[in-house]
């Protein structure tokens, strides 16, 4: 059980307003902390401004104004162009479609007490998948769009299949396993991208042909924003009704919460492993299907450019509330699609972003930290989080 | 234990002594088929076992294609069918890896088959290659043996390689560019000792974060300094060490007596953790702690002061591994520059048993794995380069699934410790 599930469930003496206070603390203290110390970053990495700092004793002034300077620039063209009209917020929302769905990929693998690092490789193979049925057949889009969308969702079961079905044979950690196949799916998707049926003819460089119009998604009016959205959200639905409302979704979380006890429940321990992480590895390749059919159109190198990482950030960052989520995503979403406008306005480059996102993990995994740095008093619940314990259990 | 558990348990390892047997006999069927009856008669196989300072010129060793690989194939179908008929027991690990090594040799004999290949260059290579995943793997034992799961070797590493270069091009020495990388590591050893030991995060989650955030910050300065000042990122690189006499001695000489500092510290790191860990009071200690920390804090251990001590000095033998990148190997720093070697490091660890010996051993592997992809790159054998880029990758899966036996971690690792009052 999470803090945050803990706190909204404490006793309603505390009422439910302080529990969701409680809920949203920690998440927001650690977003200010992190874009904090990312000022810090970028302050102290700007050779204008060092300079400045270096004379700070003869002229403090002009050091605190440069750095402010810097910060109000790079943040302020961040947001603008992330929220600052219809257009940035319509980018946001497309920067955010694809990390719904790798949450849900590690969200559903943390459910099932597995730590889910593969869902960058899983994206990738889920697009690739797609993309073939997407560019080979000829069909009315009522059958196309599905046709593709189950086509990604096999593809990225596939790829998380493999981890789940090592660990329940033999006991191979995930972790490992999903790092290594991330790798793997680079290699091999570069590898496809060169063979016939896959490679666009005319270019050199490795990109795949097209997919067919009938396959992709509509666009909302002239902008980017498409329905990847919508099934985003009504997928997220959807596994919430499986986690808490199946029976399945009650196995899964009782093999989270303990397989020994899950096992001498007569749960399947084994078998509920492969199940979650090929369904975590399904749910990651429709966000790569989506974003193929939505934004993208082909698959190339780089296509996945780390959603992987992005999404255990958010898993931590939402936990597995889905509203929170859907804002987390939100945020990084404001983060990635703000980066590339900073970057043209400061030359700040776009990397910054990895490393707020980076400290946000830290102190959302460390509640403790964060409550020590702002003098936040613990709820009083159990707060130590252990998600994996070892490296063959 | 009843005997009917005894039974049990000894039943797969019946049934795998056979899988085994017949892996045995299929790579032998395979190694016949393909690269004796697969190479055309009367071709023959260039080996070259030269190195550079080589003071006794050896001959090149030619081969005879046909008759080598399919002697080499009955070498593996002989093995196979005396697993099926007996078994090796305890040896089974030795005779798979004479196996593997009678395999790979033939498909050598048969890629050279018409032309040469250095052979001393590709041992020479796969040293060189084991290096970071050797000195990675060294730094995952002394963690995990004091059971913090340390998955930040990579962003170790990749910091490190970073502030190597800096601190080695702005200060013009090597040697403080080295010791920048090292303690640059043991800053996030104790980022993550702090995290997993005082605040109790989930100690894989602590180091996901750190990988994270190494990549981010080592992107984001390299794109922000490097593109300004080049000069910043031009350490050069320590040169080659030559042993006097030990260097001349052929083969042997090239591989392991003509190298840069970082390869002897290596050597001497591997000696040193291994003799600390089992012949010392500090390793026995070091154990306990990893084993049952209960216990160790009983006999009056200090349970945690080990584990910072021993995440710490792992960071450190990371620094090192990352400092070789920039400063032992390529000579400036490129974005993402460990790719992955960090994660290899793990599973070199994990295939050596927690013991610093069979990490290297298992690093060796890798690094063979990773110098036989690139020359066979450029032999061009008829296979896409990027299935021999999995490789290494493919090997780790298989490592951790158990081919070569269930491993063992230490008892408590992973797991935070709670003193009691």
């Amino acid at each position: 059980m999470t803090t945050g599930e803990a706190a909204a469930r404490a006793p309603a003496a505390t009422g439910r307003l302080v529990g969701a206070w409680r809920l949203v603390l920690v998440p927001v203290l650690s977003i200010v902390a992190a874009l904090a110390i990312g000022a810090l970053v970028m302050i102290f990495s700007d050779p204008e401004v060092l300079r400045a700092w270096a004379s700070f004793l003869r002229n403090p002034a002009r050091a605190l104004s440069l750095s402010w300077e810097l910060i109000s620039a790079a943040y302020g063209a961040l947001f603008r162009s992330s929220l600052g009209s219809a257009n940035a917020l319509s980018e946001t929302i497309v920067q955010a479609t694809p990390l719904i769905f790798a949450w849900l990929a590690v969200a559903l693998a943390f459910k099932a007490g597995m730590f889910n690092i593969g869902a960058e490789g899983q994206l990738l193979i889920g697009a690739m998948a797609a993309a073939f049925v997407g560019f080979s057949f000829k069909l009315p889009a009522l059958f196309h769009v599905p046709l593709a969308l189950a086509a990604g969702f096999a593809g990225g079961a596939l790829w998380g299949f493999i981890p789940g079905l090592l660990k329940a044979r033999t006991g191979a950690h995930e972790v490992i396993v999903t790092i290594m196949l991330n790798f793997i799916a680079l290699r091999l998707v570069d590898y496809l991208l060169k063979t016939e049926p896959v490679r666009r003819a005319g270019r050199s460089d490795p990109i795949s042909k097209q997919v067919a119009g009938s396959a992709t998604l509509p666009n909302l009016g002239d902008l980017r924003v498409h329905a990847g959205i919508l099934v985003a959200l009504v997928i997220a639905w959807v596994v919430w009704w499986l986690l808490f409302r199946t029976t399945i979704g009650f196995r899964f979380r009782t093999v989270g919460a303990n397989p020994a006890a899950a096992a001498y429940a007569g749960m399947p321990v084994g078998a509920t492993y492969v199940v979650a992480l090929a369904l975590a590895g399904g749910l990651a390749g429709l966000g790569g299907t989506v974003q193929l059919l939505g934004v993208q159109r082909s698959v190339f190198p780089g296509f996945s450019s780390g959603y992987g990482f992005d999404a255990i950030a958010l898993a931590l960052l939402g936990r597995t509330h889905p509203g929170a989520v859907v804002l987390a995503a939100l945020l990084f979403g404001v983060l990635r699609a703000g980066a590339t406008g900073m970057q043209a306005a400061t030359s700040v480059p776009v990397d910054i972003i990895v490393v707020i996102q980076a400290l946000v993990i830290a102190f959302m995994a460390a509640p403790r930290l964060v409550r020590e740095i702002f003098r936040v008093r613990a709820p009083r619940t159990a707060e130590a989080e252990v998600f994996t314990k070892s490296w063959s259990t | 234990m009843s005997s009917a558990t005894i039974a049990a348990a000894r039943l797969p390892s019946v049934t795998r002594a056979r899988v085994v047997g017949f892996v045995f006999l299929a790579l032998g069927v395979a190694a016949a088929w393909w690269f004796g009856l697969g190479a055309e008669p009367g071709t023959s196989s260039t080996f070259g076992l030269n190195g550079r300072t080589a003071a006794i010129r050896l001959p090149e060793l030619v081969l005879p294609t046909r008759a080598s690989a399919l002697f080499l194939a009955a070498v593996c179908a002989f093995l196979g069918g005396m697993q099926l008929a007996r078994g090796f027991g305890r040896r089974t690990y030795l005779v798979l890896g004479v196996v593997v090594s009678c395999f790979v040799m033939a498909f050598l004999i048969w890629a050279a088959r018409g032309g040469s290949l250095n052979l001393l260059g590709m041992l020479q290579s796969t040293l060189l290659r084991a290096v970071p995943i050797t000195l990675g793997a060294l730094a995952g034992v002394l963690c995990e043996r004091a059971a913090v799961i340390n998955i930040a070797i990579e962003g170790m590493m990749l910091t490190a390689a970073f502030v190597g270069s800096i601190v080695g091009s702005a200060s013009g020495s090597l040697i403080v560019g080295m010791v920048a990388g090292v303690l640059s590591g043991a800053l996030l050893g104790a980022l993550l000792a702090v995290l997993s030991i005082r605040y109790r995060v989930d100690q894989i989650i602590a180091g996901t974060v750190i990988n994270i955030f190494a990549l981010g910050i080592t992107s984001y300065l390299s794109a922000r300094i490097f593109s300004e000042y080049q000069s910043l990122n031009n350490p050069g690189r320590f040169s080659v060490i030559d042993i006097p006499l030990l260097s001349d001695i052929p083969v042997i000489g090239p591989i392991f007596f003509s190298n840069n500092i970082f390869i002897y510290l290596m050597f001497v790191l591997i000696v040193v953790v291994h003799v600390g860990l089992y012949r010392t009071r500090w390793g026995l200690r070091v154990r306990a702690v990893g084993e049952h920390p209960r216990a160790a804090d009983t006999v009056g251990i200090k349970v945690l002061a080990t584990r910072y001590r021993n995440v710490i000095l792992g960071g450190m033998i990371a620094g090192l591994a990352g400092a070789y990148f920039t400063l032992g190997s390529v000579g400036r720093f490129d974005e993402n520059m460990t790719g992955g070697r960090g994660f290899i490091a793990l599973a070199a660890m994990i295939f050596g048993h927690w013991n610093p010996l069979g990490a290297f051993g298992a690093a060796l592997v890798f690094g063979f794995a990773d110098s036989l992809q690139n020359k066979l790159a450029i032999l061009d054998v008829g296979i896409p380069s990027e299935f021999l880029l999995m490789a290494p990758y493919l090997a780790t899966i298989l490592a951790v699934a158990g081919v070569v036996g269930r491993a063992r971690p230490p008892a408590a690792d992973g797991q935070p410790y709670i003193k009691e009052d």
